[in-house]
């Protein structure tokens, strides 16, 4: 018997040989990592440094001289930040530029007069100096004499810089930043309705004994299947100026915050539905029969034990359904009238100003609520799960027939909702010419001959949309494989899941204008990637990574965490397991990362709005395009068609999954 | 770069460009045309000169020039056929264009040229500023039309007007541009000011306000001509109006990117994209167009469109357009609440 | 630290001066170890003590932080798993799900360049070898634990290995089960003649299954022996409460074989602990013998070589265990401290042992075996 000895003794520790599946692993999780890296970190850290990047007006690089009155005797020369010193042309507010901005030279002359026969010199004090006669692009550092009717026309350009500015303007616009209390509200507003209604309908579905619940499931999924502007549309053709129900809005209007608030709890409520309903599911029956044995009365239980049990579930609701609402952009592009929402400010920046600084500092404005709402829903999900794996016993609703009938009664009421937007969009999508002609028609399905891509752009989608779900699926399945499978390598899987977990909280126009920078950028050796079909499929992928991700990773935690250590024992190498085993195992979430991936490229529209080229127009941007253009029955008409595209991709999955299953998971039983 | 290096690149530019002298020259062509016209335009000119193809890259007036000013460093396209002046003349102070002047460039009428000589641009259309006006809608709240772009101002047309906003949309910007032209800067900020009380919404798009008009969802919509036509073939119960005082307008232009490898192709294009024969095209969907004496007139739209168009200093709207917007969103934008 | 002494069969695997460090936690120190081709070795230890690690270490699964491993006289401290040579079974069986259990027994054979009709043959006498020749079709999810347990045995086997790894693969079982599947898989072993390892912390399937037990604790080895030398002669205090029950108590040496308890002496095996030290005498239940009650016996019996052994005790409490009584004894001797002691039945019987009465035992004198320390 030795005493043990209590230090590592010197020396190095031996290195494993690398076999070469080993070599595979790693070379798949960097081929990963790089995708993450170049797909995500990279255009949102060049986005980041767009947002500093400043255009002022440098005064110091101009220098002026004037003759006199006979043209040949001339001034000293003088700086125009001396001129501007001594005449206060110009403020610190007209110094802070665009890239797009101009300076009159005059400003800095007294008395100018362009009749006047006084000439005048511009030169650059440096070689940057840029200035423009009327049109004509000049500059340098060479005196240049202008006679006074031409120099009217002298403009002085700004320099790009690094700074703050940008932020300092935004902040010192109202028009910009009130965005941010506007977008704040709204999404406050709608996050608190959906709840209460999300809420409603999950109580109903898990605690009563109502009939058609199956159908009431089925109809709160059907908004997940068409863009958010469909809401939107379908709301001008309700309460619009010539709505069917424009009696209901008493004199306001429906474009604006009224029409935002609706239209979110439509495209939020399966998402806030889901998750409430998940924790409504997993109730504690033992939990009523103390409160029942305590003769608590119902509405006591109600709040002492339902809620309580359910409040991780409500409170990640709230936190999804408040960033899907405060990133949405296709809802208030098409309904928000003049209220300025943060998201719309960035596709006005961007596209409608070209001022792609500002569009980037919103973007990081955006960015703030999105991320933090993303740490807190992580930590409530943390908890949430401790709050599942205590041993409990499921909760059987009885029969009571005054509850469930008030259960039916709003369910109804949420389906009709749901229904008859659905509806309305349907009709208004067939009207000749609402509201002057109201008989039915397929003019409307006459894509070609709108702007927004005609039906190129609707094959486009289903291309872009199978694309996505099919490389979407084989890098995130691959890549969740990797972070949880492999050994080793420990930093470097960390790593991955940290990028992997991003995507969630970078709103989508943030990401397609981050990509705008990154790949439209001659010197990015994947510039030629720029307006594709391949650009459009990886933001896409990046966009809906992190569900996919969890999906992925779920379904691989509950696989045994020895078969990869078997395998090897048994010197087989690890494709074969991924494809004998894991893959086929793994099957239903497979399945259901491609359906996820398929429906939202079908309609997603914030990412790919910056991205998308004139052949690769896609059928949900032709949505927002067509209703930009004041076409917005064919809009309907499309909206439409994405909606019951993701229907039968929908079926097809539901039937896919069920002849693989049939044969592949004969063991699960 | 080495001084060899750079040799082999001639080398081979030498050998690609040899190579593509036997073959037809692909342009690419970037543009803001109706979606609906570019195939019929595509093959008149692919007609008229079989040895040059087009491949057209389109997209709206904003995005396109968004895309052109993103490329200033690595341009792609090799001409710009259709897309605003305004915007070219943003092109223009980059220094992204090549001056040309086309053959036959003396028969336009001047106002569709660019200044300089040569002319960085060349028009080759324009669309005119015009109001649509729903008379069913009108009748039923007791409305009359408006004649001019003061009476736009009377208190009875509150909340029944819509316009675009300059800051997202190019035909937005000509009306403002237009306002400030005519009436003067102080009294033009004035008028919006006033205009401001009666706007129920500021759409994203110029065409939005009249197809608005024509769906009945205004009364008033302050957009241009194009689309009034279009929506009254369809239908609409609309009469469309041009103001008294004088329309703004744009014209659509054509231009060469400087620096393009084809310029003998593009050199081509730009002078028959302002011959009598493409002046014809044009005129399908245009009422005025740069040639003189060519224009019939467009169904629905009075035979003088070109008369109410008022003198456009093209230039002056490029240099001030970044203050102007900033001006227009300071005093309008955001703080609008929506109107019942 | 002791490999076993001279065994006549060469070292097999020979693992030497290994460590392991998970950051500042060392959980393996200076492990060294020879076992012998076709010995079965279990390692045995509280969790925690290291054991996994060290199988892993042998797995290439965690690699050593230092030391070498040598198998069959190949270094494999560096290996990758998949380029040593040994079939491992888990605790959880690690079968394959989707796989029949034919195709989970073949997955290790179908990669090579093997005719078909070959591996079948291979399958279904690895599939016969364990007894579940009528299963090959279905799937691991239809099959009983033990009967898992028995296919992920028969597919670790198919490839042949050199070394047989097994990591708890009884934990998962109910005890009948168990204790059945503990003969099969010794018998299996020994027909096939393959060196094995298994990883436990039941000490019973240790004593059963092992040729030799490896007893570690905190990373360290404690003692390597037979089960009968470990469940004899334990090495160490921890060796010898955790194998078996013990009753201890704090004694000083009071020579050589000779120790004091309170105020008297006793006899002890012998030892090399220095006079007057503080040491802890260690005595197993059932090596205590009833001599009946004080009554009919000898009294004291000073002087007597064995006689100082010999203690007066009140039964203080009975507990019946089934195969026997467990008594707890008390003693002036003793002081405050109580003597656990099982008798047989018959003993009882026979000495008419009851709560509260008086008796004598004896603690056998080689069966006293002390060890340095204080409680």
């Amino acid at each position: 018997m030795s005493v043990a000895a209590l230090a590592l003794p010197a020396g190095r520790a031996p290195r494993q040989s690398i076999a070469r599946d080993d070599l595979v692993k790693r070379g798949l999780m960097v081929a990963i990592s790089l995708y993450l890296v170049l797909s995500l970190a990279a255009p949102l850290y060049v986005m980041l440094s767009k947002s500093l990047s400043t255009y002022r007006f440098d005064l110091k690089q101009f220098e002026l001289q004037v003759s006199d009155a006979t043209g040949t005797v001339w001034s000293e020369p003088a700086s125009a930040e001396a001129l501007n010193a001594r005449l206060s042309a110009a403020t610190a507010d007209d110094l802070r530029a665009g890239s797009d901005s101009r300076l009159a030279a005059t400003k800095f002359v007294e008395d100018f007069s362009f009749r006047s026969p006084v000439r005048y010199r511009l030169r650059g004090t440096e070689e940057g100096a840029r200035w423009l006669v009327g049109s004509a692009p000049g500059g340098g550092t060479a005196w240049q004499e202008f006679d006074s009717n031409t120099f009217r026309r002298v403009m002085l350009r700004p320099v790009q810089s690094y700074g703050l500015d940008n932020f300092v303007s935004y902040f010192s616009t109202p028009a910009l930043s009130n965005s941010i209390r506007n977008s704040a509200l709204m999404a406050t507003i709608s996050t608190a309705i959906t709840i209460a209604v999300a809420f409603g309908l999950a109580y109903a579905l898990n605690r009563s004994t109502m009939p058609f619940k199956g159908f009431f499931r089925l109809v709160t999924a059907i908004p997940i299947l068409v863009p958010s502007l469909l809401p939107g549309i379908a709301l001008v053709y309700l309460f619009g100026n010539q709505g069917l129900l424009k009696g209901l809005m008493m004199g306001y209007s429906i474009y604006g915050p009224i029409g935002i608030v609706i239209g979110s709890v439509f495209f939020t409520l399966p998402h806030a539905f889901l998750i409430i309903s998940t924790a409504l599911s997993v109730a504690d029956a033992r939990h009523y029969e103390a409160a029942a044995s305590l003769r608590a009365s119902r509405w006591r239980t109600f709040w002492t034990v339902t809620v309580p049990g359910a409040r991780f579930g409500i409170v990640s609701a709230a936190f999804v359904v408040f960033t899907l609402v405060i990133t949405d952009f296709g809802l208030p592009k098409v309904i928000g009238g003049q209220y300025n929402m943060l998201a719309v400010d960035i596709y006005k920046q961007v596209i409608g100003q070209q001022n792609f600084e500002m569009g980037a500092v919103v973007s990081v404005i955006l960015l703030i609520p999105a991320v933090l709402a993303f740490v807190v829903d992580r930590i409530v999900q943390r908890r949430q799960v401790a709050l599942l794996s205590a041993r409990a016993v499921p909760y059987r609703p009885k029969p009571n027939r005054r509850f469930d009938m008030l259960c039916l009664a709003w369910c109804a009421f949420v389906a009709v909702f749901l229904v008859g937007i659905i509806g309305i969009c349907q009709l208004a999508a067939l009207v000749k010419l609402w509201p002057y002609d109201m008989s039915l028609g397929l003019k409307n399905y006459a894509f070609d001959l709108m702007d927004g891509g005609g039906w190129a752009a609707y094959w486009n989608s289903i291309e872009m949309a199978l694309l996505t779900a099919v490389v979407g699926t084989v890098v995130v399945f691959t890549g969740a494989y990797m972070v949880e499978k492999t050994k080793g390598f420990a930093t470097g899987r960390a790593a991955f899941h940290f990028l992997a977990m991003l995507p969630m909280a970078v709103p989508g126009m943030v990401l397609g204008l981050a990509y705008i920078f990154f790949f439209n950028n001659p010197a990015n050796p994947l510039n030629p990637i720029y307006g594709t079909m391949a650009i459009l499929v990886v933001c896409t992928v990046t966009h809906f990574y992190t569900v996919s991700h969890l999906t992925a990773l779920t379904a691989l935690k509950q696989m045994d965490a020895e078969f990869e250590p078997v395998a090897e024992s048994l010197r087989q190498p690890f494709h074969r397991l991924f494809f004998k085993v894991t893959v086929p195992v793994c099957l239903p979430a497979i399945l259901d990362i491609s359906i996820y991936l398929f429906v939202n490229a079908m309609t997603t529209v914030s990412a790919v709005v910056f991205l998308y080229s004139t052949q690769t127009q896609l059928a949900s941007v032709a949505v927002l395009n067509m209703d930009d253009a004041g076409d917005i029955a064919p809009a309907a008409a499309m909206g439409m068609m994405i909606f019951y595209t993701n229907v039968v991709a929908r079926l097809v999955h539901a039937l896919l999954s069920r002849l693989l299953l049939a044969r592949s998971q004969a063991w699960r039983r | 770069m080495t001084s060899r290096s750079s040799a082999v690149l001639a080398a081979l530019a030498a050998a690609l460009l040899s190579s593509s002298a036997f073959a037809e020259t692909t342009l690419t062509v970037y543009t803001s045309v109706e979606a609906v016209d570019l195939d019929r335009y595509k093959q008149t000119f692919e007609a008229a000169n079989p040895d040059i193809k087009i491949n057209w890259v389109r997209d709206s007036t904003g995005v396109m020039t968004a895309k052109l000013l993103a490329e200033k460093d690595n341009p792609q396209a090799d001409v710009v056929w259709g897309v605003a002046a305004t915007s070219l003349l943003l092109l223009k102070g980059e220094g992204m264009l090549e001056p040309y002047a086309p053959a036959g460039v003396e028969k336009l009428d001047p106002k569709f040229v660019d200044q300089a000589t040569p002319p960085s641009w060349v028009g080759m259309d324009a669309y005119v500023a015009a109001l649509c006006y729903n008379t069913v809608e009108a009748e039923k709240l007791g409305l009359t039309p408006p004649k001019s772009w003061a009476d736009l101002t009377k208190p009875e047309y509150k909340g029944h007007v819509v316009m675009p906003n300059p800051n997202s949309s190019g035909t937005g910007f000509l009306d403002v541009s237009a306002w400030l032209q005519i009436m003067g800067e102080e009294a033009a900020w004035k008028y919006m000011d006033a205009l401001h009380e009666n706007i129920a919404a500021y759409t994203h798009s110029g065409s939005k306000p009249c197809k608005m008009a024509a769906a009945g969802e205004t009364v008033i919509g302050v957009s241009f001509e194009f689309p009034g036509a279009k929506a009254k073939q369809g239908g609409a119960p609309i009469d469309i109006i041009f103001p008294s005082e004088g329309s703004g307008w744009e014209a659509e232009a054509t231009a060469i990117i400087a620096g393009t490898a084809n310029l003998e192709a593009a050199k081509k294009l730009v002078d028959w994209s302002i011959s009598k024969e493409a002046n014809e095209m044009y005129n399908v969907g245009y009422a005025v167009v740069a040639y003189p004496g060519v224009a019939k007139p467009v169904e629905h739209l009075p035979a003088d469109v070109a008369a109410k168009m008022i003198k456009n200093d093209f230039e002056w709207a490029a240099n001030n357009r970044a203050k102007i917007l900033a001006e227009w969103a300071k005093r309008y934008d955001g703080k609008s609440e929506p109107k019942s | 630290m002791q490999e076993a002494a001279a065994k006549p069969k060469p070292a097999y695997l020979r693992i030497s001066g290994l460590w392991k460090s998970f950051g500042d936690f060392l959980a393996l120190r200076d492990v060294s170890l020879s076992i012998a081709e076709g010995e079965f070795v279990c390692f045995l230890g509280p969790s925690g003590c290291g054991k996994t690690t060290l199988l892993r270490a042998i797995a290439g699964l965690d690699l050593q932080t230092r030391g070498t491993i040598h198998q069959a006289g190949r270094d494999i401290s560096g290996l990758p798993p998949s380029k040593r040579d040994y079939g491992i079974v888990f605790q959880s069986y690690a079968l394959f799900p989707n796989l029949t259990i034919e195709r989970n027994v073949a997955f290790g054979l179908e990669n090579s360049r093997r005719p078909r009709a070959e591996i079948d043959r291979r399958v279904g006498e690895l599939l016969a070898l364990v007894g579940l020749s009528g299963q090959a079709k279905k799937y691991p999810a239809q099959l009983s634990g033990g009967q898992q347990q028995r296919i992920a045995l028969a597919r670790a086997m198919a490839i042949s290995p050199g070394l047989l790894l097994l990591d708890e693969p009884l934990s998962a079982l109910d005890a009948k089960v168990r204790v059945h599947l503990r003969h099969e898989i010794k018998e299996l072993q020994r027909k096939l003649g393959v060196t094995t390892i298994m990883v436990t912390h039941d000490q019973e399937e240790a004593l059963s299954m092992a040729d030799r037990i490896v007893v570690m604790n905190h990373g360290v080895i404690e003692q390597v022996g037979t089960p009968t030398e470990i469940y004899r002669h334990p090495e160490t205090l921890f060796v010898a409460d955790f194998i078996g029950e013990t009753n201890q108590f704090p004694t000083r040496i009071a020579g050589q074989g000779r120790l004091a308890v309170e105020a008297t002496q006793f006899l002890c095996a012998p030892h090399d602990l220095p006079e007057g030290s503080d040491a802890i005498a260690v005595i197993r239940p059932v090596d205590v013998i009833p001599h009946g009650s004080a009554a009919h016996g000898s009294g004291t019996a000073e002087g007597a070589g064995t006689a100082e052994n010999l203690v007066d005790a009140t039964v203080e409490e009975m507990e019946f265990l089934g195969a026997f009584w467990r008594c707890r004894l008390s003693s002036p001797r003793f002081g405050s401290r109580i003597l656990v002691a099982d008798f047989s039945i018959n003993a009882v019987r026979r000495l008419g042992i009851e709560t509260g009465g008086a008796m004598q035992v004896e603690l056998p004198r080689e069966r006293v075996l002390v060890f340095p320390g204080k409680t």
